[in-house]
């Protein structure tokens, strides 16, 4: 049995899965959300990644950006070396494709600012 | 001078709100007075993820929320003055702002809302012994410097106090490639949320000692240490419990303040308990025409209950102004046994709408409680909580329906079995 905090949403149901006959039982979830975080937490973690990175001739100094959808808890600092590595040019709008694939997951890394031209 | 219908005293996500809500209800002279030099308040520095899930059923990163609400106040070609700082309001609703570009300008309205926000409790106001080398920041002046600015602030990190704050730069440090090594939490429960337990600390094995405080700051120029030490219920440090750690960096994520330097010359009734104005059931302070919401009312976990409450700020502002409904007799809300507060502390059984939020936090983490609403003495309302912790503001939402009429009194505490 493993117990869990479901981060599906702020309530931060109490869970515990269970493993029966190769099948996973969950309890303590109050809506369907939490069996599927459950069940994902034990097979294969997975986490959005927000950061930031450099951007030149913008209003602002850095670019806030995440990962277009969660990546494997694993490549969480394989992702934010890239992000280190990189720098954009302004201007740059909400949603904007940073990076196609971020550290080999097949995730985008997007913008989560508008920042116009100096 | 210039007048305006309704004047909204801060940018940040609460006044955002706040005026779509008043401009949808038909007010069309609004204007936001905001003194940062863009919309959004302290969301532009808020990076993670987890905003929106209530409003937008998606989650939103602090940046993409706000430009959510900032694109909906363009559309609507709601004005608003930026670098503009309020230095005063009064009862006649006279506001007065500084700016670079207008100068030192007075503006009359015919309503006002609240939407100043919150801020850090700072060092000073903690009492820890030592030095005052560099390297002490609140989590916020950390955030906003590492995101906003780009430095990255410390290398080897303490933090003290499990607020949201902490517990989210706990992670952004530790991806940034910072070693944080301990959390300490004064009390026996964690003041933050959940999920950013498991998120922000779990996930990267960050240990978070309850009811540990720094008794120490070592160092001359900049941060080289701290002593922690283990408190008892008293939250007194216990001799012989010391622990030093090495540290070139303390983030103090330890309360916020709701910012109502502003609201004092207004002389209205102020809450000991939330630091904010006391207001009924439209959110009007007991200076009638003038409204609150967001963190300058009580201080938030979750933004989308912010953008909720301002919207019904805004739209009571609108009612005050186009139909001049003035505040009716009230009835207080009575918060006790285990509820700290309630927002709104009063309520106007005759006019209140058809159903009304009750905003609150417990004061203990306590399991398998009841919330309880009594009306007139009598028990209305009885709702199983599994947990309930300080950390998460709770709501009920009481009908009119369910009111005893005529009513003379409410009650909200919690129950045990």
């Amino acid at each position: 049995m493993r117990e869990l905090t479901c981060i599906g949403c702020p309530l931060g149901c109490s869970l515990r899965v269970f493993e029966e006959d190769g099948n996973l039982r969950v309890e303590g979830n109050t809506c369907p959300r939490g069996e599927t975080y459950a069940k994902n937490e034990v097979l294969c973690p997975k986490r959005t990644v927000t950061s930031t990175v450099a951007i030149r001739g913008g209003t602002v100094n850095r670019l806030s950006v995440r990962t277009q959808t969660d990546i494997p808890k694993d490549r969480i600092f394989a992702c934010m070396e890239e992000i280190k590595a990189i720098s954009v040019d302004a201007p740059v709008m909400i949603g904007d494709v940073v990076l196609p694939d971020v550290a080999g997951t097949g995730v985008a890394l997007i913008a989560t600012k508008n920042v116009p031209k100096e | 001078m210039k007048s305006h219908d309704l004047i909204i005293i801060g940018g940040g996500p609460a006044g955002l709100a706040a005026a779509l809500s008043a401009r949808r209800a038909g007010v069309q002279d609004v204007l936001i007075l905001e003194r940062d030099h863009v919309l959004g308040g302290i969301l532009n520095q808020c990076i993670h993820n987890g905003f929106g899930l209530h409003t937008f059923k998606e989650e939103l990163t602090g940046p993409e929320y706000a430009a959510r609400f900032i694109a909906q106040v363009k559309e609507e070609n709601i004005p608003y003055r930026l670098g503009a700082t309020v230095i005063s309001i009064s009862r006649e609703k006279l506001v007065t702002y500084v700016s670079r570009e207008d100068g030192l300008v007075q503006v009359q309205a015919k309503a006002l809302i609240l939407a100043m926000g919150c801020r850090e409790r700072p060092r000073g106001a903690l009492n820890i012994p030592g030095s005052r080398p560099a390297g002490i920041f609140s989590a916020g002046t950390a955030q906003r410097l590492m995101n906003i600015e780009g430095y990255q602030v410390g290398k080897e990190v303490v933090i003290l106090g499990s607020g949201d704050i902490g517990l989210i730069m706990a992670r952004r440090m530790t991806l940034e490639g910072a070693k944080v090594k301990v959390v300490a939490e004064l009390m026996p429960y964690s003041g933050g949320l959940k999920r950013n337990i498991v998120q922000c600390l779990d996930d990267f094995g960050i240990p978070l000692k309850l009811s540990h405080t720094v008794v120490e700051i070592h160092g001359k120029e900049r941060l080289t240490g701290i002593t922690l030490a283990q408190v008892d219920e008293n939250r007194r440090p216990i001799a012989g419990t010391e622990e030093y750690y090495a540290c070139d960096t303390l983030l103090l994520s330890v309360g916020l303040l709701p910012e109502n330097e502003l609201t004092r010359a207004l002389d209205v009734t102020m809450s000991r308990v939330t630091n904010g104005p006391e207001v009924d059931d439209r959110l009007q302070t007991d200076c009638e025409g003038v409204f609150a919401c967001g963190n300058v009312l009580h201080v938030h976990d979750l933004v989308d209950y912010v953008s909720e409450e301002a919207a019904l700020a805004g739209k009571n502002a609108a009612a005050y102004i186009l139909t001049q409904q003035t505040a009716g007799k009230t009835v207080p809300i009575t918060a006790d046994g285990g509820v700290r507060y309630t927002v709104p502390q009063k309520l106007d059984p005759e006019n209140m709408a058809d159903s009304v939020t009750i905003r609150f936090r417990v004061a203990d983490v306590y399991r398998d409680r009841y919330i309880c609403v009594y009306c007139n003495g009598e028990r209305i309302r009885r709702i199983k909580k599994r947990v309930l912790a300080p950390g998460e503001m709770e709501q009920v939402i009481l009908k009119k329906s369910e009111l005893k009429q005529p009513l003379a009194s409410i009650r909200i505490c919690t129950e045990v079995e």
